[in-house]
């Protein structure tokens, strides 16, 4: 079991999100140490892949979601998937979107000033 | 049965048996000159063993001669073992092979007026004639079925349908409408039909529908008396192969006890798998079988991998053609579903097709409202895997779709976690068989 696999490890999940469908599903995790996760989840029998996601902080009230929606829809960026973080931190809440062009959306929600959290400050928080 | 009743074509199936075993040894003789003279594989053979055509004095003397197999078709793919010509060829016919590739056969016009007589003698055993309507629901197109039971139905003077297979609800509404008294088709199917139709609200029983020629795939006595009973037909079974002819090998009669060969045109004989040699009379083995009048594809000694054996005593119905027991299983691995043969290696090969890899799999086999149903269980590997559903939908989807393209068939893909197939020491067990016949 992936999860008493992490358990064991000390590795903590930071915040989860489950795909599924009829026949199978998808665990998404963000950890803190991922490269050791990966390993121990390995060693475990998963097959674990790697991928690059934005933390997007979001202002934790009505419309704070549909602001960013609308820059993305508008710069015409295509989200593969997004969930939330549990954690809650002041009046913010944090998002994690899958771009399919991670880099081409940094760009464009910097530049609209959105507040990108980086791993490290994500992390201490968490 | 009287003497009325007996079609003229069916007369080959009372022959004396010292006529049948003179007309048995003559053709040999000539179709061993004909392979030896025009396909090279078994002229190779043939003088690996210093043998002439001239050495076949007796039937007996069949021993001498080299087997032939699958994997024969398979390297000597497309045209390989034909001895006649192209321009002489008018059809040409596929079946699974155990690779990405179909075997291929072919038929002269000769060749094709003996395949329409074999099947009107079966039809005949059956006790079909002239008058009947019958419902041809098997596939029609490169598998032999449909086209051979329909050129043997036209050849007996019925009236024939040539719905071919699928699309339940409207086989039901020509099985009603056309006052359809036989219908070909494989077993399963048509158990299937008759459960469907009573949710239509349609007593098959009250139905002109009289008797069925059933085969393409392995059923039991169990299952027989289900379609009966279900029915209140006469079920049938028929035997062929398509690299002996198609369907027009061997038929059940009226006695409905074992299947008649029509071993003026296919000799048989049964060996012991593993030392090849005849076993006694009687006796369980694999069915070998040449064909005596073919012109295309002539196949001497043909390993059919089906396990059966002669039924010694003489049958009711008069016939002097020798019977086998229903064939039941096999000596290879090949499994049958919905009538279409299917060999794990074409999984595979359809497999390794998309993945490029071949990851763990297995074969489930279940039989839902008596209609087959196949589930390829395929392991997802690290090079396949995505965080995004849409990326594994879309292998499941291409997997379906490569596994029909070699196989013909549209099966079941449903993408299972790492390490979740058992793994074993020896061979694989690739197929998991949970069907009840």
């Amino acid at each position: 079991m992936p999860c008493d696999a992490l358990a064991k490890a000390g590795i903590n999940i930071v915040t989860l999100s489950l795909a599924d469908t009829e026949q199978f599903g998808i665990l998404r995790l963000i950890v803190e140490d991922w490269a050791k996760a990966k390993t121990v989840l390995e060693a475990a029998g998963c097959i674990v892949k790697l991928t690059e996601v934005l933390a997007i902080e979001l202002a934790d009230k009505p419309g704070g979601m549909a602001r960013i929606l609308d820059l993305v829809d508008r710069a015409g960026l295509n989200i593969e998937y997004m969930y939330a973080f549990t954690e809650k931190r002041a009046d913010k809440g944090v998002l994690v979107f899958r771009f399919a062009d991670p880099d081409a959306a940094l760009n464009v929600l910097r530049n609209e000033g959105v507040n990108i959290v980086s791993p490290v400050k994500l992390l201490n928080r968490a | 049965m009287s003497q009325a009743e007996r079609h003229p074509v069916s007369a080959p199936d009372f022959m004396p048996m010292p006529d049948l075993q003179a007309t048995q040894l003559t053709r040999l003789q000539q179709i061993v000159g004909r392979a030896f003279d025009n396909v090279k594989l078994f002229r190779q053979r043939m003088d690996e063993r210093g043998l002439k055509p001239a050495n076949l004095r007796s039937l007996a003397d069949i021993r001498r001669l080299p087997f032939t197999v699958k994997a024969d078709l398979r390297d000597t793919y497309p045209y390989g073992l034909f001895a006649s010509p192209m321009r002489d060829v008018v059809r040409l016919h596929a079946s699974s092979g155990t690779t990405g590739k179909p075997i291929v056969v072919a038929y002269t016009k000769a060749d094709v007026e003996v395949w329409a007589s074999v099947m009107l003698r079966t039809f005949a055993a059956c006790g079909l004639h002239s008058g009947d309507i019958i419902q041809n629901a098997y596939g029609y197109g490169l598998f032999t079925g449909g086209l051979g039971a329909h050129y043997g139905a036209e050849a007996l003077g019925a009236t024939v349908i040539p719905i071919s297979g699928g699309n339940t609800e409207r086989q039901l509404m020509v099985l009603k409408d056309f006052g359809v008294t036989a219908i070909c088709c494989t077993p399963s199917y048509f158990l299937h039909l008759i459960d469907h139709a009573q949710t239509l609200g349609i007593n098959v029983k009250d139905l002109p529908l009289r008797a069925g020629v059933f085969g393409a795939e392995p059923w039991t006595e169990n299952m027989r008396q289900r379609i009966e009973d279900g029915s209140g037909i006469k079920a049938y079974d028929i035997y062929g192969l398509s690299e002996i002819i198609g369907p027009g090998v061997a038929s059940e009669c009226s006695a409905q006890c074992g299947l008649h060969i029509f071993e003026d045109h296919f000799l048989p004989e049964i060996i012991d798998p593993k030392t090849l040699e005849p076993v006694p009379d009687g006796a369980e083995g694999e069915l070998v079988l040449t064909t005596l009048s073919k012109q295309a594809m002539p196949m001497i000694r043909y390993r059919t991998r089906d396990i059966t054996a002669f039924i010694t005593e003489p049958c009711p119905c008069g016939r002097t053609i020798r019977r086998i027991q229903r064939i039941g299983r096999r000596s290879d691995d090949m499994v049958i579903i919905r009538g279409v043969n299917i060999f794990p290696s074409q999984i595979e090969a359809a497999l390794l097709r998309v993945e490029g890899t071949l990851p763990h799999y297995q074969i489930v086999l279940t039989r839902v409202a008596d209609l087959d149903q196949m589930e390829v269980q395929v392991e997802v590997t690290s090079a396949v895997f995505s965080d995004e559903i849409r990326v594994l939908e879309e292998l499941q989807k291409k997997l379906v779709h490569s596994i029909e393209i070699i196989t013909g068939v549209r099966v079941a893909v449903r993408l299972v976690a790492p390490k979740s197939i058992q793994r074993s020491e020896g061979k694989a067990k690739r197929v998991i068989d949970q069907r009840t016949l």
